[in-house]
């Protein structure tokens, strides 16, 4: 593997990540997926880098998911699209920064559509009008979350309290990066690095102290694809969509993958469970799992956050190999004791209205 | 097996690795015609079991070669013989000889006994 | 005084110009950007579908535009073009002037740059290739893989850069297939017990003994034709690739690992080419190679008068084709200058 030939390749694209004056969405389902993940980012956001990043209470699902699971016509979706610019903009906001990927790809593609058809966006300007009374601005930049933490990802390094480097052996982390379908397949040039060879994860990772590993099934889908996971029937495709990585990274023996999208963590690790449970097969060292984790609990345990607190006692494939690894002090009786929005300080409220 | 209402679905992908290709090699010695063909189709196009079954010989010749031999051993029995698809292959390839072949190549190995 | 004509571009197209131009008591000069001429006959081996040595075209090349009346310059670029009327006057890189009474640009083709099809990985996965790099492993006599082992299965991959809307190339660059053929051939000569894959969106062989050799790399060499487009390619932990691929006539995807993987790069428009069509004012088509006159029987003739043009900077050709245009060229010019009023 010859490194120069991809830095030649993310050279062509980087992509304007704004600096600040963030408005951050939510996403739907990583509240439940993974709780600790945006609040980690928001206390990043705010109290590391001080950054001014606003939330509103009236934001609403994008619709991706009924979308992408042929529910929501994309009419309705553009609607429900442009009201969320109306609300940021009249909040005083032109950085649109989602924190789901398909969000993301779902703003991209519709400013994208709009872009050549102008008369598409003109109709839904006026079906907001009629239904909300609102009007809206185009956003001045969009990033997805994990673009605004790969921009300060040296910042953060500054601030670290521990690195990816196996502590015992001074060795970098193997890391397997999973940059969801949604971030560059559709539009490669919005994505950092692009979308064969992203670099969002890779850059967070190499500036933490970790080794990316490259395998075969990198670019292979994760097994969430909505309509193949919504389905109980067709639940057997998705896991096997995992398996698949699985099979591919295990030579590689990576110590932990770090992943980008609401649904990615959530079936790498669950899946993990899943396959243990029907085939008895484990893919990591010392028959274990490979953590999963998302890019902020990631960020988060750097910056020497509890592990609790970031509420990595809700994924099912045990992280502790990886904080063990890292060095990272946590106790093992708390794991399930932690409080709620103990990351907040007073000043931050949940909403910020 | 079956757990949480589903199992973990096999793919369809062909795994040109893990496929045994003896069925083929036995073929490729005794009837080497069976290295020229195009995949035009016209011994399927003539071929009288293919126009009223779900048989293509053709796509057997591309199954044979990539050791999908499950599925050659399942539809290569529909072949009645006749020679028609012999007649009309532009590349003189001997494909009626091929399904002797393969059958006989069937016969031989013990895992696949027809 | 004897007519002037300045060529540009010193490969096949070129030189077969200069030398029928100088044969006809026409005065020469032969412009090339390189510091030797022969162009990619120069990258190539053994041409197909013959296998002789390129060596031998180089030579007979060589023998005719060894002649009194072509002034060659080498290391040598054009930084300005001028006409009036029928008067060509050009400055060099050296600010030398040249001046002429027609010209013929013969600025060929550039070999596809295969590290734009991303998936591939050219560049970044230690054993893919090009066809051109084989040609030099075929020169030196050595084909090994980057840790210099010998490879045992070896995947080639046609239409890199050509027939793909998604780098712009919609046209077919009409000689990867029967390059594939050869170099599947010498790869099994040169290994006899290595297995070659080749994948293609269609076999065209459609030049003289195109077809009968295809014929011999299944007959006599063994080589393994695959219908599909290589969709992308991966590297294993022990530097195998694996490579993605639907087995369209069997209709199912495919998953294989090969030791080396070859891409067929197609041709595009010259660098060199787009220079002097943005220069001189000369059209180009939607493929960017120059725009013809006519694609019937003007296709030597550009937009300007004076100016032929000969060769791959009007679309992809083979040898003999390339040849057998610069002929056509050079009779246009002669038509032209003899027609030609002061």
């Amino acid at each position: 593997m010859n490194i120069e030939g991809k830095k030649a390749i993310w050279k062509d694209y980087q992509k304007e990540i704004a600096d600040d004056k963030f408005y951050y969405v939510r996403s739907c389902v990583r509240q439940n997926f993974f709780p600790g993940s945006e609040t980690a980012f928001l206390k990043i956001m705010r109290e590391e880098l001080k950054k001014d990043v606003y939330e509103h209470p009236c934001h609403t699902t994008c619709t991706g998911i009924g979308y992408h699971s042929d529910i929501v016509p994309v009419e309705t979706t553009m609607t429900v699209v442009a009201r969320q610019f109306a609300i940021m903009n009249e909040a005083g906001y032109e950085n649109l920064m989602p924190s789901c990927i398909t969000s993301f790809g779902l703003y991209t593609e519709i400013l994208d559509t709009w872009h050549h058809f102008p008369e598409v966006e003109e109709k839904v300007r006026q079906q907001l009008k009629k239904a909300t009374g609102r009007e809206f601005r185009i956003p001045k930049n969009l990033a997805h979350a994990s673009d605004v933490i790969y921009k300060f990802r040296k910042e953060i390094a500054a601030k670290a309290k521990y690195k990816l480097i196996n502590k015992n052996t001074g060795e970098p982390l193997k890391v397997v990066d999973h940059i969801g379908c949604h971030y560059a397949k559709m539009f490669p040039s919005k994505g950092v690095g692009g979308a064969e060879y992203p670099y969002v994860l890779a850059g967070m990772i190499e500036e933490w102290g970790g080794q990316i590993i490259d395998y075969p099934e990198r670019r292979h889908c994760c097994g969430f694809g909505f309509r193949q996971y919504l389905v109980q029937a067709n639940r057997g495709f998705s896991v096997a969509c995992s398996k698949e990585k699985f099979e591919s990274m295990k030579p590689f023996k990576p110590d932990m993958i770090i992943t980008n999208c609401p649904g990615c963590p959530m079936f790498l690790d669950r899946w993990q469970y899943v396959i243990n449970e029907m085939e008895g097969k484990k893919y990591g060292q010392n028959e274990e799992g490979i953590p999963v984790f998302t890019y902020e609990e990631v960020a988060g345990l750097v910056l020497g956050y509890n592990p609790w607190d970031l509420g990595l006692q809700m994924h099912q494939t045990d992280c502790e190999p990886v904080l063990d690894k890292m060095g990272i002090e946590y106790s093992p009786e708390d794991k399930y004791k932690t409080e709620v929005n103990a990351l907040y300080s007073e000043s931050h409220n949940l909403i910020n209205v | 097996m079956e757990k949480f209402g589903f199992t973990i679905s096999k793919g369809r992908q062909i795994d040109y690795e893990s496929n045994d290709r003896r069925i083929a090699e036995y073929i490729f010695e005794r009837e080497p015609s069976f290295r020229l063909c195009i995949e035009c189709g016209g011994c399927s196009a003539t071929c009288t079991t293919g126009n009223l079954t779900q048989f293509s010989l053709r796509e057997l010749h591309i199954l044979i070669k990539r050791g999908e031999n499950d599925q050659v051993r399942q539809n290569i029995r529909k072949c009645m013989l006749c020679g028609k698809c012999t007649l009309v292959c532009p590349r003189g390839v001997n494909t009626r000889n091929i399904v002797v072949l393969a059958k006989q190549a069937f016969q031989k190995s013990d895992e696949y006994a027809i | 005084m004897s007519k002037q004509v300045i060529v540009i571009g010193g490969g096949v197209a070129g030189l077969e110009a200069a030398g029928q131009l100088s044969k006809a008591g026409i005065e020469v000069s032969l412009i090339e950007k390189e510091n030797k001429t022969g162009g990619h006959l120069n990258d190539w081996y053994k041409l197909f579908p013959d296998r002789r040595n390129s060596s031998e075209v180089k030579e007979y090349l060589d023998g005719i535009t060894h002649h009194d009346g072509i002034k060659l310059l080498t290391n040598t670029t054009i930084e300005k073009f001028n006409s009036n009327k029928s008067h060509f006057s050009i400055i060099t890189n050296e600010g030398k002037e040249l001046t002429a009474d027609a010209v013929v640009v013969a600025t060929g083709f550039d070999l596809f740059k295969s590290a734009r099809k991303e998936e591939y990985g050219y560049g970044i996965y230690d054993n893919v290739i090009t066809s051109t790099d084989l040609e030099e492993m075929f020169r030196k006599g050595k084909i090994v893989l980057s840790n210099g082992n010998v490879p045992k299965t070896i995947g080639i991959v046609h239409c890199v850069g050509s027939r793909d809307e998604k780098v712009g190339n919609l046209y077919c660059s009409k000689l990867c297939c029967v390059t594939a053929v050869k170099q599947a051939i010498e790869l099994r000569e040169h290994l006899p017990e290595s297995k070659v894959f080749c994948f293609y969106m269609d076999m065209r062989m459609g030049g003289a003994f195109y077809e009968e050799l295809y014929r011999e790399a299944q007959e006599k060499w063994g080589v393994n034709f695959i219908r599909g487009k290589v969709s992308e390619a991966g590297e294993a932990i022990d530097n195998k690739l694996i490579i993605k691929v639907e087995d369209t006539l069997a209709g199912r995807p495919l998953k294989m690992e090969v030791d080396l993987l070859v891409l067929m790069a197609g041709m595009e428009m010259s660098e060199g080419g787009k220079k002097i069509s943005k220069m001189c004012g000369l059209n180009t088509g939607e493929n960017r190679f120059f725009a013809v006159a006519d694609h019937h029987y003007g296709s030597n003739r550009s937009n300007i008068k004076g100016v032929f043009y000969a060769g791959t900077c009007t679309a992809p050709m083979n040898i003999t084709e390339t040849i057998s245009h610069a002929r056509a060229a050079v009779s246009e010019v002669m038509d032209y200058l003899k027609n030609v009023r002061k």
